[in-house]
């Protein structure tokens, strides 16, 4: 194995009977395979529970170590406009994975032809191979409508020659027509415990001197988030630090915006954090993300009948900002709607006092 | 519209058919869900709609129908009837005599105007190939109709009168207020009811023998109540189960919970609880707590829903604060909003309701 690899993806487990928890749902899905061949999967849990290792697990345990060997081709695909799309897909002999969303609204064209084409291949040689390909599709929640609407008909249509794994983070922008076909399998995220474990196995796997207090802070700093928390634990060690993990940037970021809008309820910061937030969007901070660190840090100093409210603003612009398609203006209209909610708030102290 | 170029030329196009489908049907048995294996072969076996079976068992005596309008929730045997009734009708020419449209096929006023159009306006023969005589007319299945748009549903009002001759019109809906009120006024309508405890019971200990699945029956029990009177979703669960423990193995109550995504109570209480703290703080933590055993946001409200209705904690004016509030939050999470924000938005709404 070569050395120059993530801790991350380095200690990734290859097999079922390796994985470090959710024990019985391994076994689980292990009696699934055993009879070579499984229905559709809907996997779904939050950020580095190891929903794509449980995947690739699955799919070794069934076809074998040929599923590692994996190679990167661009697809491209054409819609009724005649545009040209383009699209990453990783593929083995064995199945094909692809991010549908990312080429936005286009991408139910890109779910039909790419089922089509896998579905209407043969197996040639039928008694050495399954005879279905497995299609794995990543980020299902962020699919429009109108793809998960064509997914429900060709999932059904397919099923001799195919089977789809679908992975999600939250299933509740999932259709539920989609949910009733597939077998959803729920990955909770690790808890703080077994993450400073696995911390500690790797570590000591690795040489490397990782004391309680560390594991423990990076546990809780990674938010249970076993990816980012063997990141983390790569990146202390490479930069020596004992102690004190940084946070990232972004949030640190977010949280220097958060202290603007604290400070000065007026238009000259409103104007600053229109430009903060600009930073934040091209740099490809998820609006979501953006939303809900902003809303925390701002939420801090208020109290809770006022702060009632701003989750209300909050709420509100969020949903719509998933409407719309210009992120910056639901942003600024919950910044502006906050500075208004909070002036109030201090001027009733000021009065107060 | 494949199927009618063939039926002109039945010859080898039936017997092309027959040679490809025999082979695959050979080295593919398994893979039938259950669904579909165990759904009701003819209209007799429909269980509990007793209305709707006995109009269309004169119906099927007669060798005619009413247009028809089927609604009522998911899983109670729309689609199953008129499928069932269908092959009862028709027999061997049950492919060529219907046209299924759903929601997945493309339906907007084009695909109304030109094929259901087309397809009504064929005539049907009332004599099979071997003599014996067969209703004289086609049937158009347009499930899940309740998602066509209006525009297509009012295309849709002339073809069906003027075609009454050759064709009958099935319409099958969750929601019948989203049938325009002329289409509803030109067919008879069913209400679906949802399904007996018992009956689910029944059929699902009927397939457990059938399939040599061993599950005792608190644990059948614990199913059909979670199905909440669906049949589909009831028996997809069982075969999830039994795929999932393998032979032999008994299924436990955790196992269904498990595969059901039932949100255990404990953490539903425990949300309850801390609003009623009125703790913005303590709040937001149990909130990304919850968030990281990934439940489905929308089985935690539906849940919720329910606790808050029947709870005797909270005063109408209470409740109604709160229903108002799980309804916007509902509609969010399925366009899009963020868990989290929006169920801290819930949280605020209730820590309100508690203010009262």
């Amino acid at each position: 194995m070569p050395s120059n690899l993530l801790w991350a993806d380095k200690y990734r487990p290859k097999d079922l009977s390796l994985l470090d928890y959710h024990k019985e749902q391994a076994t689980d899905l292990k009696n699934l395979t055993q009879d070579g061949d499984f229905p559709h999967l809907l996997v779904y849990g939050p950020l580095g529970a190891g929903k794509k290792t449980r995947i690739m697990c699955l799919l070794r345990e069934m076809f074998g170590p040929g599923v590692e060997k994996l190679k990167e081709e661009t697809m491209s695909f054409t819609t009724p406009s005649n545009k040209k799309l383009e699209i990453l897909a990783l593929s083995s002999m064995y199945h094909i994975e692809i991010n549908p969303s990312d080429v936005g609204h286009n991408d139910r064209v890109v779910i039909m032809d790419v089922i089509k084409n896998v579905a209407q291949t043969h197996q040639l040689n039928m008694s050495s191979q399954k005879d279905f390909k497995v299609i794995v599709l990543t980020d299902v929640d962020d699919l429009s409508k109108d793809a998960q609407h064509a997914l429900r008909r060709t999932m059904e249509k397919y099923v001799a020659n195919c089977r789809i794994i679908l992975c999600a983070t939250s299933i509740s922008r999932v259709i539920p027509a989609i949910r009733s076909r597939c077998l959803c399998v729920r990955v909770p995220a690790p808890t703080e415990g077994e993450v400073i474990k696995i911390l500690k196995n790797v570590a000591s796997i690795e040489n490397v001197n990782l004391t309680d207090e560390l594991a423990k802070e990076i546990a809780v700093k990674s938010e249970r988030n076993l990816r980012r928390a063997l990141l983390m634990a790569e990146a202390s060690f490479v930069n020596n630090i004992r102690q004190g993990i940084p946070k990232p940037d972004w949030e640190i970021f977010i949280q220097k915006t958060a202290n603007v809008i604290l400070k000065e309820q007026s238009m000259q910061s409103l104007a600053s954090v229109r430009n903060n937030l600009y930073e934040l969007i091209v740099n490809g901070i998820p609006s979501e993300i953006i939303f809900k660190v902003l809303l925390e840090d701002l939420l801090k100093p208020c109290d809770s009948s006022v702060g009632a409210n701003i989750v209300e603003e909050a709420a509100t612009y969020q949903y719509r900002s998933v409407q719309g398609n210009k992120e910056i203006f639901h942003l600024e209209a919950f910044v502006a709607k906050f500075m208004c909610h909070y002036s109030g708030l201090v001027q009733q102290m000021m009065e107060f006092f | 519209m494949d199927f009618f170029l063939k039926s002109g030329k039945l010859g080898d196009a039936s017997s092309s058919t027959k040679s490809s489908g025999g082979s695959k049907a050979v080295k593919k048995p398994k893979l039938v869900p259950w669904v579909e294996k165990y759904r009701p072969k003819t209209i007799e076996d429909v269980v509990e709609q007793n209305e709707a079976v006995t109009v269309l068992g004169e119906c099927i005596k007669g060798a005619d129908l009413p247009n028809l309008l089927f609604y009522g929730p998911p899983g109670t045997g729309k689609t199953s009837t008129i499928i069932a009734a269908a092959k009862q009708l028709f027999g061997d020419l049950y492919r060529q005599r219907i046209l299924e449209l759903n929601a997945s096929d493309e339906r907007g006023i084009q695909v109304i105007r030109e094929k259901v159009k087309t397809f009504s306006q064929l005539t049907a023969s009332s004599v099979r190939e071997d003599g014996k005589p067969c209703p004289s007319f086609k049937i158009v299945i347009l499930d899940e109709a309740d998602s066509m748009t209006y525009a297509a549903q009012a295309a849709l009002r002339r073809t069906m009168e003027k075609e009454t001759k050759s064709t009958r019109f099935c319409l099958i809906c969750n929601y019948v207020s989203r049938i325009i009120p002329p289409l509803t006024s030109r067919c008879t309508k069913f209400r679906f009811k949802p399904l007996n405890e018992c009956m689910i019971f029944e059929r699902l200990t009927y397939i457990c023998k059938e399939e040599n699945v061993i599950c005792e029956d608190v644990t059948l029990n614990k199913l059909v109540e979670t199905s909440g009177g669906d049949m589909r979703r009831a028996i997809t669960c069982l075969q999830s189960c039994a795929k999932l423990k393998g032979k032999g193995v008994p299924i436990s109550i955790d196992n269904i919970i498990e595969v059901t995504g039932v949100v255990p109570d404990k953490l539903l209480i425990g949300y309850l609880e801390v609003c009623k703290t009125r703790n913005l703080q303590s709040l937001q933590n149990y909130i990304k707590e919850m968030m990281l055993e990934a439940y489905a946001g929308s089985q935690i409200l539906e849940q919720l829903n329910e606790m808050v209705v029947n709870s005797d904690d909270y005063t109408d004016k209470q409740k109604a604060i709160i229903g108002e509030k799980l309804g916007t939050v509902a509609f969010r999470l399925l366009d899009g909003g963020s868990e989290y924000i929006q169920l801290l938005d819930l949280g605020c709404a209730i820590i309100k309701a508690h203010n009262i």
